[in-house]
């Protein structure tokens, strides 16, 4: 046993020595600017030989808060540099000239200045509130009433479901194509009878409300689950209380129903609120955000659809500003900040009065 | 509750009419991969021009581009989802231990962040990400971006936060008492974890892997930044993307590389309809 331990200490030891041995010299190779092709596996190598070490070193008082560490660092360490560094750099980067590689001077405010003297990100940001409006009552509307009818006796009923979820799994892009295509090439067929030659993706209006009738097709699937689970709650003997009473199905509905989901509703208003916001896939692959507005603040408009997150992305990579795309992105961050704060606000007090 | 007839037609005729609806986009797609390019603009929506051989002709023409890549794209979108699914999965729960069972200032302050964090839209980061990387990857010699580990070292980095949060919710469900049992008979931290908790974790590891893996599998944003439009690996959503910008209007083509690219997500879909259709509710819940 004392044999045992010993030689795992001395293990332990050596393995710790070792991995902070090629921790030091990959970090010497990096530091001096060395090429050599090995510096990266070196490092990996070591950090994990010194992490093997640290596991073996026998401690048993020790013992739980090494492995705390070792079990918190892997994803630690990832959420930093993915998250929190790029994060705290990229507020930094919003007031310099940062052109995605590196900055060279201060401009304090002026990118936020320049941001909103620019009427076509003012539209950018008008039309997103808009879009998130409408999404927000359509797709909650039509996810309740699909979900009332899927929760009702209807012969096949499953079959219902499934199909109405099926274009939750398709990523933005993809349906945004067939969408394109439906709109482009079907529709227009038989709008033409009707003395309409032009698909409608071709007029800014038209084609916001076809953004906003694809994120419906999209969405209003999933809402729907997350309402037919909320109904499925209800307890039966309320519902049959109700009947007896002599209660009939709009008033069970309205009466009983709607308020014993209401955190339901909370929970789904705030989703499609802050999904809405992100929305990006399909607002690129339907129109890429074009459309012309002749008169807006004194400005002619090319980028009638585009959304702000589609405006952010075009700023930065298209037109090569990353300053500017930056500082839009924090104001971004900055609403849906506001929004998640009242949600959590908001079901908060309703978890008060219940 | 016994309906009136005539109300439980109507309702029926109205979810009919929906479901026709939201499947109508998918019929046109299967429909037209069996038309070619003439056929398509004459009659998108009839059954005429439709012939087997045709779909094989599309379908190789689309496999075989060499803008599109087909096999190649998906077995990269593959690799990569699985690999950020096992990892996820293992770190996130390991992670969502130490903290679940640690009632000190630190695992709280971990916690806090996580949770805050999930606030933060993708936008935000996006632009630094690409430059950290970049730096990252040039001081330590390994490629961050246009590289495999770089992007599943992005997800592991951008999914911890959520499946942390629904992982500790479970978790403190788990009796504490196991553990302390398991530690009386000379079982290690480690051992606990792995040979106790983390197989009672199944089922919302089952959870947490639906909703990060239809995530990543559908993600555009990332990849495209990450991997660029034009570079060396590509996911299935960015060589759509890619293939779409060089055939403009093609439509026999565009619509083949969506079916191919729409169809492993059907099958997994039909396959494990509930646990998707549950997995995905129960995540928005929390």
């Amino acid at each position: 046993m004392a044999e045992d331990s010993k030689s795992r200490k001395l293990l332990s030891v050596v393995l710790l020595a070792a991995g902070i041995v090629a921790l030091i010299a990959a970090l010497y190779l990096d530091f001096t600017g060395s090429d050599a092709s090995f510096r990266g596996p070196l490092l990996i190598l070591g950090a994990i030989t010194a992490l093997v070490g640290l596991y073996l070193f026998p401690t048993i008082e020790h013992h739980r808060t090494i492995i705390n560490i070792i079990f918190l660092f892997p994803l630690l360490f990832t959420f930093a540099v993915t998250v929190i560094i790029p994060l705290v750099l990229g507020i930094f980067y919003s007031f310099t000239n940062w052109n995605g590689i590196k900055f060279t001077e201060f401009v304090g405010f002026s990118n936020y200045m320049t941001m909103f003297k620019d009427p076509a990100f003012i539209w950018s940001v008008l039309i997103t509130f808009l879009f998130v409006i409408f999404n927000m009552i359509f797709v909650n509307v039509v996810g309740f009433a699909l979900a009332l009818l899927c929760t009702s006796k209807l012969k096949g009923v499953g079959f219902f479901r499934a199909a109405y979820f099926l274009p939750n799994l398709i990523g933005g892009i993809v349906l945004g194509y067939i969408w394109q295509f439906v709109f482009n090439n079907v529709l227009v067929k038989i709008t033409a009878n009707w003395g309409m030659q032009n698909s409608v993706l071709s007029s800014t209006n038209t084609a916001f409300a076809a953004i906003i009738v694809v994120y419906i097709w999209q969405y209003a699937g999933y809402i729907m689950l997350i309402y037919v689970t909320g109904l499925t709650t209800i307890p039966k003997d309320v519902l049959e209380a109700s009947q007896i009473d002599g209660a009939n199905a709009i008033t069970t509905l309205f009466r009983i129903k709607i308020p014993m989901i209401a955190s339901t509703f909370t929970i789904c208003t705030f989703l499609t609120l802050t999904s809405a916001f992100k929305q990006f896939d399909v607002n690129m692959a339907l129109t890429n955000g074009t459309g012309s507005v002749a008169d807006f603040m004194g400005s002619y408009l090319t980028n009638g659809t585009q959304m702000l997150a589609l405006n952010i992305y075009n700023t930065a990579i298209s037109k090569n500003n990353y300053a500017m795309g930056q500082a839009k992105a924090v104001l971004f961050f900055i609403i849906l900040a506001c929004v998640s704060i009242l949600q959590v606000s908001v079901s908060n007090k309703k978890e008060v009065e219940m | 509750m016994e309906m009136k007839k005539s109300r439980k037609i109507i309702l029926t005729a109205l979810a009919v009419i929906v479901a026709v609806y939201t499947l109508f986009p998918f019929y046109l797609v299967v429909m037209n991969t069996f038309k070619n390019a003439n056929s398509i603009v004459a009659n998108p929506v009839g059954f005429e021009g439709v012939s087997v051989s045709q779909l094989m002709t599309n379908l190789t023409s689309v496999i075989n581009n060499s803008n599109f890549n087909f096999w190649y794209a998906f077995g990269t979108s593959a690799i990569i989802t699985i690999i950020s699914l096992i990892l996820l999965a293992l770190f996130g729960g390991m992670a969502a231990w130490v903290i679940c069972r640690n009632k000190t200032k630190w695992s709280t302050a971990i916690y806090m962040v996580f949770i805050a964090s999930m606030i933060i839209p993708f936008q935000v980061v996006m632009l630094p990400l690409i430059s950290t990387f970049r730096d990252v990857g040039k001081f330590v010699g390994i490629s961050m971006l246009q590289s495999i580990p770089g992007i599943v070292f992005a997800y592991c980095g951008f999914g911890g936060a959520m499946t942390v949060f629904i992982l500790t919710g479970f978790i403190k469900g788990i009796p504490y008492e196991l553990e302390e049992a398991a530690a009386i008979d000379g079982c290690s931290p480690e051992g606990t974890f792995f040979r106790i908790i983390f197989p009672l974790l199944t089922p919302v590891i089952t959870t947490v892997t639906i909703l990060n893996g239809m995530w990543i599998w559908n993600d555009y944003l990332l990849p495209s930044l990450m991997l660029g439009q034009n570079g060396k690996v590509k996911t299935l959503p960015v060589a759509v993307q890619a293939f779409v910008g060089s055939y403009v209007k093609q439509w026999d083509l565009i619509l083949a590389a969506a079916l191919l690219a729409i169809i492993p997500m059907i099958i997994i879909f039909l396959v494990a309809q509930k646990q998707i259709m549950n997995g995905m509710v129960e995540g928005a819940i929390k």
